[in-house]
């Protein structure tokens, strides 16, 4: 198994990457995007122009403090009003499997972005295939610290079932890389990687 | 802060009823210094009732301004970075030109032959202010309910003058209900006798009317859950309610402040302010626009309901506008934008640094004054 370090950024190895991903001057929304933290690094160090989402008022008032655009709103009510092609990237992160509706946010995701970034946990990851079979209950990990009556996730998909969701759709994937822990995953990706992110554009 | 209002008097201006009033008189106040490149002035809006004392203690009559909690050094409207300007509205009675003001021609006050004013109005007369100031560019303009109207038509009728526009509690438009409870008002006032169709000046005022006119004001600024934190059914003398005691009170204070006319005209603008008037929507309204906004509403507000300021934010959103929006939690309706400081502060601290930021890395001013 080939590997290599990522270097995190505000304690995250998916920010890292996302933020490698996107050119400077971009047009950028985040969708959960918390506190801002990435969104404010990005607005700073790559002078983009930057929105985010967050349902959360103690956290929307914290992005607005430092400075980013935030709208107060769930996911799929912010995107219904954007015009199409509003943005260079759409930022989705850890936040798809807690989606209702996963195929309509990205389908919607693919309509006010030219590209589309994702980043979620695998539930193909080996620990969970473990647990499950091990304990015969649902999983409890690292990854899905969970209990089952008090997670936010509402769907479990792995590395795989995303790949062919994204076949199936027929959009391209320009870029994939997984995660487990802060090294780089090369190798049966939807057994050893953590968190995949992925970059997809439409057609 | 020790401050006092100024009045700056302009020879004219023509008004959207298409009259001309001349010469007009603007009140104003002005906090914090003009920085050399001239582009870190805001403009802040008052509500219905307010007028251009908007922050510290006024020099001859020791009162508060009615936004000092937000502006002054170290406050959400820093004083120590920013400029800060306050003026009266266009037919306010506290010092800008309205229907208590005398008329050139007669020599007597203008009562009902002063002409009907509108929003956009007040702000064309804002914009006379802030040029006669030496501002060409507004970092921002704010304000709250009516401020918020203003602020919204600002960001309209000059996108070029404007970098940011903060409406607080506000709307795109007034609801039935809103203007329900201006009529209710505005007919307690002209069934007053006093009233006498608006010629009272020099006689006695429609106090009663008036009072009553704000008694109804004061309901639709609370909510249910304040009303009952604050009165209960607590009885103040022997069969008289405390809501009804602080009711009436409020009432009697405001007859001294505020003249029956301006009630009137101000309502009445209130009432016909419509950004979607004449287009196909309110996104449409916002074609031109360019400033970033930040939009802030209250949970409880259900004088000006969130939905309200929800509509403007996906108008907006809708033009791809750069615009944050935040509904904060809050048991105080309407009045919760004078009340819940600390959180406005942190957001609008927020936003204006980082619009003032933005402008200054990418539109450096070469003009030195």
């Amino acid at each position: 198994m080939s590997e290599s370090f990522v270097p995190n950024l505000l304690g995250r190895s998916d920010y890292a990457i996302i933020s490698e991903i996107i050119e400077p001057n971009a047009r950028v929304l985040d969708l959960g995007c918390g506190e801002g933290e990435l969104l404010a690094w990005l607005a700073e160090n790559k002078r983009v122009d930057a929105r985010g989402v967050e349902i959360e008022g103690s956290k929307v008032r914290q992005a607005i403090s430092r400075g980013v655009s935030v709208f107060h709103s769930d996911i799929e009510d912010a995107l219904a009003d954007l015009p199409d092609q509003a943005f260079d990237y759409v930022i989705l992160s850890q936040t798809l499997q807690e989606s209702r509706a996963p195929l309509k946010v990205l389908r919607e995701m693919l309509r006010v972005g030219r590209r589309v970034i994702v980043a979620f946990p695998n539930f193909g990851h080996w620990t969970v295939r473990l647990a499950h079979l091990f304990t015969g209950r649902a999983p409890k990990t690292r990854l899905f610290p969970h209990d089952w009556f008090d997670s936010p996730n509402i769907h479990f998909f792995t590395v795989d079932d995303f790949e062919s969701l994204v076949q199936l759709q027929h959009w391209t994937i320009e870029k994939r890389i997984f995660l487990q822990g802060a090294r780089q995953v090369k190798v049966l990706p939807n057994l050893f990687a953590e968190v995949a992110v992925f970059l997809v554009r439409s057609s | 802060m020790i401050t006092e209002t100024k009045t700056v008097q302009f020879d004219s201006i023509t008004l959207d009823c298409g009259a001309t009033l001349a010469p007009v008189d603007v009140a104003f106040e002005t906090y914090g210094e003009l920085n050399g490149a001239r582009n870190n002035a805001v403009l802040v809006l008052h509500a219905f009732t307010g007028d251009a004392h908007a922050a510290g203690t006024d020099k001859s009559t020791g009162a508060i301004g009615w936004w000092d909690s937000m502006i002054g050094p170290g406050k959400a409207f820093d004083t120590d970075k920013y400029f800060v300007i306050s003026s009266n509205i266009l037919g306010g009675c506290r010092g800008t030109s309205g229907p208590g003001s005398i008329n050139p021609e007669t020599g007597c006050p203008y009562a009902m032959s002063f002409p009907p004013v509108t929003i956009p109005d007040m702000v064309r007369l804002q914009k006379m202010l802030v040029e006669h100031l030496g501002i060409e560019r507004l970092l921002a303009v704010a304000g709250g309910s009516m401020g918020a109207m203003q602020a919204l038509q600002w960001a309209l009728a000059y996108p070029g003058a404007v970098a940011a526009s903060i409406p607080i509690a506000g709307t795109a438009r007034h609801s039935p209900q809103q203007i329900a409870f201006n009529e209710v008002g505005r007919q307690a006032i002209m069934a007053d006798l006093d009233w006498n169709e608006g010629d009272y000046y020099g006689k006695r005022p429609p106090a009663r009317g008036l009072a009553v006119a704000r008694m109804v004001g004061h309901i639709t600024y609370m909510s249910d859950a304040s009303m009952r934190e604050k009165f209960g059914r607590r009885l103040r003398d022997q069969d008289q309610f405390e809501v009804e005691s602080y009711l009436r009170y409020r009432g009697s204070q405001f007859v001294d402040r505020f003249d029956a006319n301006s009630y009137l005209y101000i309502t009445k603008a209130m009432d016909y302010f419509d950004l979607t008037a004449g287009r196909p929507s309110l996104r449409a309204a916002f074609d031109g626009v360019k400033s970033r906004f930040l939009v802030i509403s209250f949970s409880s507000d259900w004088l000006y309901p969130s939905y309200q300021s929800l509509d403007i934010v996906r108008a907006l959103r809708g033009r791809n506008c750069d615009v944050a929006y935040c509904d904060l939690p809050s048991t105080y309706g309407h009045d919760a934008f004078l009340i819940h400081v600390s959180e406005q502060t942190e957001l609008v601290r927020g936003f204006l640094a980082s619009t003032f930021r933005e402008r200054a890395s990418r539109e450096p001013v070469s003009e030195q004054s």
